[in-house]
């Protein structure tokens, strides 16, 4: 069975610290209090409104005695004292981003989650911030300004914390933004290193260490040459989605998110280096080696998605591997020292592709999909949000599968001339998306990783935008769009408890040990993202390529949730 | 400006019976043209009993009612990227364009200022970018989105995806103040 390396994912301590929970981004906690005998008598502890419509995609963490919440635009960050009963509020602290982030923000003011690590709260502000708060007592420990929104740049992911630094990325793929990662010092948060996802090798840290294993991505400046003159410089490949960390490798795995503009016909060639991987040697920020999922993006396949780093026996073999459900509907399995596939299997229904050759890494399109100019393309499966979007999945150490939520879409597709004005989108793509076959619009699928094969799914009506976690009391959690909390039997597939929020779920569920030993389980309940955009901003249903056409199978939404931003916290009777 | 060697010509076709001709005004020089004042208020109350001080120049009745001037501003809409941000009229993450819901006001002075001045949520201004007249020009498009102008002026039809009714089949939805609250405002103080 596949196991998370243990200096990635050390004993569990009760604590949630960070979204992905460890830095192998396995999202599982050792705690077995609640398990599947017991949880049909989970109920609820307490409640706290986070005072902000928007889409709550964030995770609780906690620390010691105390939870800590971020929520979307305005990105107010919350201490509740879990001592008391109620677990009222400690402080609060506000950066006041810049009210105008907003505009620029493509999918809704969504911020990914807070991380932990000693002593100081670290997060992303919709303005291009990163923050670092002193977790005991609210205030301001340093403010760095790293992007610019009047380019439109924004910043939204987490950030992940590794040994004396603090790595957070870039969003702004549809506006034309060039993509980049950096790692500040946590302590001051000085700039350390920086590394550009498009552009010549120097920008991109790529020097004598880099040995990417597949051709396609060997020689010299490809993040210039794989593009039309100068069109790198609004490439995309932006950094918004999950980081992860092997200690013994020192590597950080960051993937690059989709090329820019939507249109493919602007940007002939690879497009490097984006919608794929990087390793990254974690103290310089050197490239190690690099594959790209989805060379020259036709859909706006971000490559952002979480990798869950495994050791295991491949084909007799012991390999350290690294797992990525992606965007193009395949879940990889990669050999995470040298960016070798071992293999790329569906989990999506796919149209648009005919799977992934091994031996050149390249993933084969079908021709008929590509989009034109002046031309309809329809029956793309799976759509510009893909087979999964930037909603975690969770790998459970006691089963050894891999839980993902997922979208079950497919959509039209028309290109078109757009021109790059700096500040405003540059995507030049209209598209409508509808559900995949058997016309549901989500899945929450447990996947075996050893035999690269489904093993149960639980369709669900609207897209699945939560993320999962799963626990050692055989459980797997997860959140619905029209508002269910579940906890499913993780063997079997059984949902054995659910609860309606308020509003729909898009956020992260945690689960910790509370200060009087008991355990808890976490979620943020209040729609948005860009599936749930319809409802947070209120868009028009008659235009079916409102939010970039999610809108157009989404049309039914504003009927089963409203607005909402409400923390739900469980506990056993 | 009237182009002058028309006259004749439209005499000519028009000899047999009824036709009316709409005024197309050529293309003023974009550096000659100075910025219109047009006086909007973004309140319907005002300090006072009556309703707020408005005097427009009626100018913007001129755009809204022309078909050259709707489908110039189709077409501006998009080459100034207005549909990244509010789509065909649905929004994304600007507010839909094509409801009856006004956030800061829903005539084509509103409008023109809205696009001029730019609005605090994410609007950005785009005074000195786009020349005045095509900024009326976009104005009067919005106005069409939402079936405020005369339907045998408006659009009928768009270049791509069809994605929503075409403008001159949009049952009109006089504008109502109101509108997604911006989450500023939603801001805990
Ligand atoms: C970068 C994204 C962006 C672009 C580009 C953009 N808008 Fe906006 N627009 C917004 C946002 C966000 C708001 C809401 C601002 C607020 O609430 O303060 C808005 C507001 C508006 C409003 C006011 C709506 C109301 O309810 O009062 C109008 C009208 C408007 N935009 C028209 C346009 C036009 C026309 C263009 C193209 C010239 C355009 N916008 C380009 C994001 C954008």
């Amino acid at each position: 069975m596949p196991v998370p390396p243990a200096s990635a994912a050390p004993p569990d301590d009760g604590q949630w610290t960070a979204p992905a929970k460890n830095h192998a981004n396995t999202r599982y906690s050792e705690l077995d209090e609640i398990d599947t005998g017991n949880v049909a008598r989970l109920t609820v502890a307490f409640t706290f409104s986070t005072g902000v419509n928007r889409g709550q995609e964030s995770a609780p963490l906690v620390v010691g005695d105390t939870m800590y919440l971020v929520t979307p635009y305005p990105n107010i960050l919350y201490a509740l004292d879990l001592t008391k009963p109620g677990a009222p509020m400690k402080w609060r602290y506000e950066p006041k981003p810049a009210a105008a982030a907003q505009g620029v923000a493509c999918c809704d003011v969504v911020n990914r989650g807070p991380t932990y690590a000693d002593g100081r709260i670290f997060y992303t502000t919709l303005d291009g911030h990163v923050v670092a708060v002193d977790a005991a007592t609210g205030g301001e420990v340093w403010k760095v300004r790293v992007g610019d929104i009047n380019t439109g740049e924004t910043l939204t992911m987490a950030p992940l914390v590794a040994r004396d630094k603090v790595y957070a990325g870039n969003s702004g793929g549809e506006y034309g933004v060039r993509g980049w990662i950096q790692a500040l010092s946590a302590e001051d948060g000085s700039t350390v290193w920086k590394a550009y996802n498009t552009g010549p090798d120097k920008d991109v840290l790529i020097g004598p260490e880099f040995k990417p294993f597949y051709a396609m991505d060997q020689g010299v400046d490809l993040g210039v040459t794989t593009w039309p003159p100068d069109a790198w410089q609004q490439g995309g490949g932006n950094v918004w989605g999950w980081l992860s960390f092997d200690p013994d490798l020192n590597l950080l795995y960051h993937g690059t998110g989709n090329p820019g503009p939507w249109n493919a016909e602007l940007r002939p060639g690879d497009n490097k280096w984006t919608a794929g991987i990087f390793a990254r040697d974690a103290d310089s920020g050197a490239a190690r080696w690099f594959y790209q999922f989805s060379p020259h993006d036709l859909y706006d396949w971000d490559g952002i998605n979480e990798n869950i780093l495994l050791d295991l026996t491949w084909q007799g073999q012991p390999r350290k591997v690294l797992v990525r459900p992606e965007r193009n509907g395949h879940v990889y399995v990669l050999d995470r020292t040298t960016g070798e596939v071992l293999s790329a299997e569906p989990f999506h229904h796919l149209t648009a592709t005919r799977g992934v050759d091994l031996k050149t890494g390249r993933l084969n399109y079908v021709p008929e999909k590509a989009p034109q100019m002046n031309r309809v393309v329809r029956d793309i499966c799976p759509t510009a949000p893909g087979a999964k979007d930037w909603n975690p999945s969770s790998f459970s150490h006691q089963t050894g599968l891999l839980y993902i939520p997922h979208n079950n879409l497919c959509m039209d597709w028309q290109v078109e001339s757009v021109s790059y004005i700096a500040g405003t989108p540059y995507v030049g793509a209209e598209v409508r998306m509808y559900p995949g076959p058997g016309g549901h619009r989500g899945v929450l699928a447990a996947w075996d990783v050893a035999n690269a094969k489904p093993v149960w799914e639980i369709p669900e009506k609207f897209p699945v935008w939560s993320g999962a976690i799963t626990t050692a009391g055989g459980l797997v959690f997860y959140g619905t769009m029209d508002g269910w909390f579940k906890a499913v039997d993780a063997r079997a597939g059984k949902v054995l408890w659910q609860f309606k929020t308020a509003s729909g779920i898009i956020g992260q569920p945690t689960t910790y040990r509370g200060p009087d030993g008991h355990q808890y389980v976490a979620i943020l309940s209040g729609v948005g993202g860009w599936a749930g955009s319809v409802v947070a901003a209120d868009l028009d249903v008659r235009d079916g390529t409102a939010a970039k056409g999610f809108v157009n199978a989404m049309r039914d939404f504003p009927d089963a949730t409203t607005k909402g931003g409400t923390l739900y916290v469980f506990k056993l009777p | 400006m009237r182009a002058p060697y028309l006259a004749p010509l439209l005499i000519v076709l028009c000899g047999a019976g009824p036709c009316q001709r709409e005024e197309r005004e050529v293309r003023p020089d974009p550096a000659a043209v100075a910025e219109t004042d047009e006086r909007v208020a973004l309140s319907t109350i005002t300090a006072g009993p009556a309703a707020p001080v408005v005097e427009t120049s009626g100018k913007g009745r001129d755009y809204e009612t022309n078909a050259y001037h709707l489908s110039q501003g189709k077409t501006l809409y998009k080459w100034f990227n207005c549909n990244g941000c509010h789509a065909n009229g649905g929004g994304d993450s600007g507010p839909p364009l094509m409801d009856d819901k006004w956030i800061y006001g829903g005539s084509i002075e509103n409008i023109v200022a809205a696009i001029r001045e730019g609005r605090p949520n994410g609007m950005p201004s785009f005074r000195g970018r786009i020349p005045d007249p095509q900024i009326w020009e976009i104005a009067a498009y919005v106005r069409s989105m939402s079936g405020n102008v005369p339907a045998a002026a408006a659009p009928s039809r768009s270049d791509s995806l069809h994605a929503r009714p075409a403008e001159n089949r949009q049952t009109p939805s006089p504008p109502v103040p109101g509108g997604s609250t911006p989450p500023s405002g939603l801001m805990p103080e």
